[in-house]
């Protein structure tokens, strides 16, 4: 048989390594840096790019897209081409996309602590980063399908498989959700409105940890478990089961994410019927990982690489099955919009993302500068750390979660609500966000001690640019009368095509009655487009991320209700490009914020004060001041171009109002300034805090309107 | 577009769509699970084995001298 020599380049591994290090060591931060200021409010020091609201989000998107991302592409540049026996299709556009992709990261660390967002989680970026991102990952997408395609080998292994349904998805799922109009550079809004944005959003999110966090990191757990224990996959039967079931299932589930919200109860039904079906492939696949190990369970216990790997893959057996508990809407009433969540997300991206991207990089790190490791004491001390960090850090905000929804939820005999003051119910569990910032504070001290084991095993070896390998040529004519499966597996455009249709069916069958059936979104006569003003003060509350930490979604629940005013009307949001649901509750649901009859009415005054400095209105608030907003003029200046884009959104403005709209504005902003000077504040019309308070009065008025 | 909207606004029974998914779904999941159980041992071993199969691989060596 003739043999062809050919060798693979080891440098997009070794430079995606080293920024799967660095931005993991700098999402960490962030997110350990954001634990603290919800214990120490004033952490920030009245500087906007450091408020919670606005750091939030970046930490979110740099362990998701930086950390994972570049861990993912790590993997996929050196297991590729080894398991199709060929160099990469182009070492040119592998090196557009590492740096394409630094670079869209360095723009999120820039824009998204100057409050360039459009609000939606994880998809915060703005549009002409969005742009970037899909022009990078189509990059991304060539080189791999090419590769495929120019293979020596004639079956695709499923790592492989995982690794083409992450490109297809990601596309789709990026693209559908990031359809924005532009404003500005960078400003823009969203076609969609209300509760249709929020199906498309979480559709997304809950896809996007579907297949960005987690299929892709099947592929590696597929190739680098085999590879670290040196045997074979336990079930290679299981995977093909497991790959189809999962990216098939995974689809549907997005409108878990809003339970008990005002979503149809069809579309709710099909998010929790799918969640619960996800067990099965998930565990499949779990099980499949573990098993690879058995009888290698004596080199699991002196390897830190195979340690990690089997607990980053049973984090990954236990949020797959958190995941469908909390689709249920009894436990769902529960966990939604508390610190459970937080819990979840991160026995997921601390244990699966990070486990096994850590048991990856120990693994790589001596093949790729033929060394050894430079000390596995260090390592086996990072396992402890990572280990123990992620329980100091789930393990009380699971308590966090379940104390404070209890007390939201608890009545007197009397039928009052026995916790009236949100306040109370933050109060009792800080001393759980302290010991999750002490978890987090060792899980990063474990990462430092990584980067000193990686930095000297580096200066111990010597970098192996490439690698010979040689392998029999292809002859596909061979497989030409292939029938089923081993077809498809043998040609991998037609697999990508049906991989995509698998994903896409999914979202159809939400998407279109959502979109189409006018009785899904029940219309309200008197809900009104914002004002200007209004409008203007909405963009300072998405700038500021006051969505990562105030819902505005009541649920139809006696002791929300009761709390907060009416329950939130799908009508009532037709008009919100994007939607600001939220999913987290650190202070009170905002919804009915504005109903002056309303149990959380507060005067202009009072939000002045507070904005300007959260504890002198609730002595233990852990708000931090936006004393910026106080002081910053609001620009006007996009005031009309913003009501012509809503205009051609659909929002029924009059013709011709985006030229009086400034007009309209000021008058606005002088009655509001007027009345807080009446009450002794010192503050002129311009101020950004007179749009804010404009906005914030007008939450959840329109359906009290005669 | 709004002709496909009026059109799909007619869609009768529209609650039928998730059955219809859950029946592609167990279609698929039936079929696929037909082409498994037509799969050789020799077939699986192989494709097992494909990460394993380069020539230069220490796993086991490398993870031994960590010690």
């Amino acid at each position: 048989m003739e043999l062809q020599k050919f060798t693979y380049d080891n440098r997009l591994s070794r430079l995606f390594l080293q920024a799967t290090i660095l931005w993991g060591f700098v999402g960490m931060l962030v997110g350990l840096t954001i634990a603290f200021e919800l214990i120490f409010p004033h952490m920030s020091s009245g500087i906007s790019w450091l408020s919670f609201g606005r750091l939030r989000p970046l930490h979110t998107n740099a362990v998701i897209f930086a950390f994972v991302g570049n861990g993912m592409f790590t993997g996929i540049y050196y297991s590729t081409p080894r398991l199709l026996k060929t160099p990469m299709y182009s070492e040119l556009l592998g090196k557009i996309h590492f740096w394409g992709w630094q670079l869209i990261i360095v723009a999120a660390a820039i824009t998204l602590p100057l409050g360039m967002t459009v609000s939606k989680e994880y998809a915060e970026l703005e549009w002409p980063i969005d742009i970037a991102i899909a022009v990078v990952w189509v990059v991304f997408g060539i080189n791999l399908i090419m590769t495929t395609v120019k293979r020596r080998v004639h079956h695709i292994y499923v790592a492989i498989w995982f690794y083409i349904a992450t490109f297809v998805t990601v596309a789709v799922l990026h693209i559908v959700n990031s359809i924005n109009i532009p404003v500005t550079l960078f400003k823009s809004y969203p076609i969609y409105a209300g509760i249709q944005d929020a199906l498309v959003q979480w559709w997304y999110g809950h896809n996007a940890v579907a297949f960005f966090l987690t299929t892709p990191y099947l592929g590696l757990m597929y190739y680098f478990v085999p590879k670290a224990a040196n045997r074979p996959i336990y079930s290679y039967r299981l995977s093909i089961i497991h790959f189809w079931a999962l990216i098939f299932l995974y689809i549907w589930a997005g409108p878990h994410h809003l339970l008990y919200s005002a979503l149809p109860d069809w579309a709710q039904a099909l998010g929790v019927v799918f969640s619960i079906m996800l067990i099965a492939p998930s565990w499949g696949g779990m099980i499949n990982g573990l098993l690879t190990l058995r009888g290698a369970w004596d080199k699991v216990r002196e390897s830190p690489v195979l340690k990690m790997f089997v607990v980053g893959v049973t984090a990954y057996g236990m949020s797959t099955f958190e995941g469908p508990l909390l689709s249920l809407k009894s436990v769902n009433a529960i966990s939604h919009f508390t610190d459970w969540t937080i819990a979840h997300v991160h026995i997921g991206a601390l244990g699966w993302n990070g486990m096994l991207t850590f048991g990856m990089i120990y693994w790589l790190v001596p093949r790729l500068f033929d060394t050894k490791l430079y000390s596995t004491k260090l390592a086996n001390t990072h396992f402890w750390l990572a280990t123990t960090g992620m329980l100091f850090f789930a393990v009380p905000l699971y308590f966090a979660g379940f104390t404070q929804s209890l007390m939201w939820k608890e009545f007197t005999a009397e039928g009052y609500l026995k916790y009236p003051n949100f306040i109370e119910t933050v109060v009792q569990i800080l001393p759980m966000y302290f010991l999750r910032a002490f978890g987090g504070t060792l899980y990063l001290t474990g990462v430092i001690i990584m980067m000193v084991n990686v930095v000297k095993t580096m200066r111990m070896g010597k970098f192996v640019a490439t690698e010979e390998d040689q392998a029999p040529a292809a002859h596909p004519e061979k497989y030409a009368n292939e029938k089923g499966h081993r077809r498809i597996e043998g040609k991998p455009v037609l697999f990508t095509i049906l991989a995509l249709v698998v994903i896409l069916i999914g979202g159809i069958v939400e998407f279109v009655p959502m979109f189409m059936v006018k009785s899904n979104v029940p219309t309200i006569a008197s809900v009104q487009p914002y004002t200007p003003l209004e409008l203007e003060g909405r963009d300072i509350y998405v700038r500021e991320g006051c969505y990562n930490c105030h819902s505005q979604m009541i649920r139809p629940f006696r002791s929300e209700v009761e709390r907060y005013g009416d329950y939130t009307k799908a009508g009532e949001t037709v008009y919100d490009h994007p939607f600001q649901f939220g999913s987290k509750r650190t202070g009170p649901d905002l919804a009915r914020e504005g109903v002056k009859t309303g149990p959380i009415y507060k005067p202009d005054s009072w939000h002045y004060n507070h904005f300007l400095n959260p504890q002198k209105m609730v002595a233990q608030s852990i708000m931090p001041p936006y004393p910026w907003i106080i002081n910053n003029s609001l620009n006007t200046s996009s005031t009309a171009r913003k009501i012509r884009v809503m205009q051609m959104l659909g929002v029924p403005y009059p013709e011709g109002y985006a030229d009086k709209a400034v007009e309209d504005l000021k008058k606005q902003a002088a009655g509001i300034a007027q009345s807080l000077r009446d009450g002794g504040i010192d503050v002129s019309d311009d101020k950004e805090v007179i749009a804010l308070i404009a906005y914030i009065q007008r939450l959840g008025t329109d359906i009290y309107k005669k | 577009m709004k002709i496909v909207t009026k059109t799909l606004e007619g869609i009768a029974d529209i609650q039928l769509f998730p059955i219809i998914g859950l029946i592609l779904f167990f279609t698929m999941f039936v079929v696929l699970l037909y082409f498994v159980s037509r799969m050789t041992k020799n077939q699986i071993d192989e494709f097992g084995h494909m990460p394993l199969d380069n020539h230069d691989d220490l796993s086991t060596e490398k993870i031994d001298s960590y010690k």
